[in-house]
């Protein structure tokens, strides 16, 4: 097996320094869609003017370059071990270049160690071994500010007449937009997983996060509430920043999990605006970027 | 567009309204979460004894602070190790996390203008009418655009705090923001949470 040091450092070069066409694309339409000199058109021309700028330096779209979270899926015959430590190896490299800020603090004694390395969850690598040959490796830069806003909510909750079906679910991320306001650098996209215990509903939660904005959920009763709960979130008028404004969120992203019968979370993962996704494929000794 | 130069006179400071927007220029502090609990802990409610070069950093910042501005944000930092110091990236960070302490810190230091992203509540508005002072909002995210406007780095103090904690001296031209909290008791956030609580109560009813 090859060493994949330098490969996993590009990915991350790329991943900070450049946003999926699809993203770019949304941003685009949203700015069209608010008023000439309004904030909220203001601040989307900073925003795209930002992403063509990072990328022609290059530079991190955004200084903070949040939770490294990796998913891997390989082949069998690769070995974990091996590949989490060229990722870690790569991560300590990429910030010695300032693709990344040290982001990895100890809580206990709050000194941050310089290089992203923390425990064996910092940075996040989660690996799954899958039938085929290819090699892919899905990468998510995910900053504190969005990460803060998320939510997960155990139904029913009374207070906002959302019992243990889908209408449930859509009152309460509506209600999760509306608490995040535009603190998670809005317009967002939303990553939600119901069902689940609390963390399976989590890691969920953010993988439907990896799907591009353009595609269509496979399960049509999830496709449906991701199109409705877009077009009502953006009803809430939070808009670009929480300036006000007609796009407050790019996108819901649904992922639905078995659940004990006493248990129904929804969870919700708000991604900002600077949605740093990239994938990586190894095949043979083929390595591409998407 | 208000050109604004720091140190920020009281008067133009009052003439500021919610929705302008301005471009900053002079020299200013960034600070943040370790930053704010060290300033308020230390000096002003005196919960901490001063230790290490805690008073010789508080001299140094206080005459920058008078009158100035200080910007939550964590920036990417090239040339750590030769110590020849450039901002790569430095797009603000979420001020609400710093409502506990920013109306002591704007009193106590009088700062006129407080620079973030995501707004601030009740507290550091009251303290907009008081001191006065201005919340300037900064595009979250916007890090390559906005560390284009910084011009040099001066010096860094508190480097143990980490990279995005420590308090970062920088000289900017014409930093791009917009006031979304002025010293009139006007609030875009408080606005906006309203209009869009109305908002999810009309859908919630449907």
């Amino acid at each position: 097996m090859q060493d994949l040091t330098e490969h996993f450092i590009e990915l991350i070069r790329r991943t900070s320094m450049d946003l999926p066409a699809d993203v770019e694309a949304a941003l685009a339409r949203a700015r069209e869609a608010e008023a000439p000199g309004s904030a909220a058109r203001g601040a989307l021309e900073s925003i795209l003017e930002n992403i063509a700028l990072a990328r022609g330096k290059p530079a991190p779209i955004c200084q903070d370059t949040g939770t490294p979270i990796f998913r891997v899926r390989h082949p069998e015959g690769w070995g974990t071990r091996r590949l989490r430590q060229e990722i870690r190896a790569a991560v300590a490299e990429a910030t010695r270049r300032a693709y990344l800020r040290p982001n990895a603090v100890d809580t206990l004694t709050d000194k941050n160690s310089g290089n992203n390395l923390g425990d064996a969850a910092f940075p996040t690598i989660h690996f799954e071994e899958v039938e085929g040959q290819a090699l892919t490796v899905d990468l998510l830069l995910k900053g504190g500010g969005c990460e803060n806003v998320g939510a997960q909510y155990s139904l029913p909750v009374s207070a906002l007449g959302a019992g243990r079906d889908l209408e449930g679910v859509r009152r309460v991320v509506l209600d999760a937009v509306h608490k995040a306001q535009g603190q998670g650098c809005a317009p967002g996209i939303l990553g939600v997983a119901i069902g689940g215990d609390r963390g399976s509903s989590y890691v969920a939660s953010k993988e439907a996060l990896l799907r591009p904005l353009d595609d269509h959920n496979p399960i049509p009763a999830l496709a449906e509430v991701e199109s409705r709960l877009t077009t009502e979130a953006n009803l809430l008028g939070i808009g670009p920043m929480g300036f006000g404004g007609k796009t407050t969120v790019l996108g819901v992203k649904m992922a639905g999990l078995h659940r004990l019968p006493a248990s129904f979370f929804v969870t919700i993962s708000y991604m900002c605006w600077a949605h740093r996704r990239r994938r990586m494929t190894v095949q043979r000794d083929q390595v591409t970027f998407e | 567009m208000h050109a604004l130069r720091i140190p920020i006179p009281e008067e133009e400071i009052r003439s500021l309204k919610v929705g302008d927007p301005v471009l900053l220029s002079g020299v200013m502090l960034t600070g943040r979460d370790a930053a704010h609990k060290w300033m308020v802990e230390t000096f002003v409610t005196r919960k901490r004894e001063p230790q290490g070069d805690d008073l010789a950093v508080v001299e140094a910042i206080r005459p920058l602070l008078a009158g100035g501005a200080i910007y939550h944000c964590g920036p990417v930092v090239a040339g750590l190790d030769t110590k020849d110091y450039r901002f790569v990236a430095a797009g603000p960070t979420t001020s609400i996390r710093e409502e506990p302490y920013q109306g002591d810190v704007m009193r106590h230091f009088s700062v006129r203008a407080v620079i973030g992203k995501g707004g601030m509540g009740p507290k550091t508005l009251a303290a907009c009418q008081e001191a006065p002072g201005v919340y300037l909002h900064a595009i979250g995210g916007a890090a390559t655009l906005i560390a284009q406007t910084v011009k040099k780095v001066i010096t860094v103090y508190k480097l143990e705090f980490g990279v995005p904690e420590a308090f970062w001296v920088i000289e900017v031209a014409d930093f791009p923001a917009v006031v979304t909290m002025d010293s009139h008791g006007k609030s875009l956030h408080a606005e906006v949470e309203a209009a869009s609580r109305a908002a999810l109560d009309r859908l919630l009813a449907r």
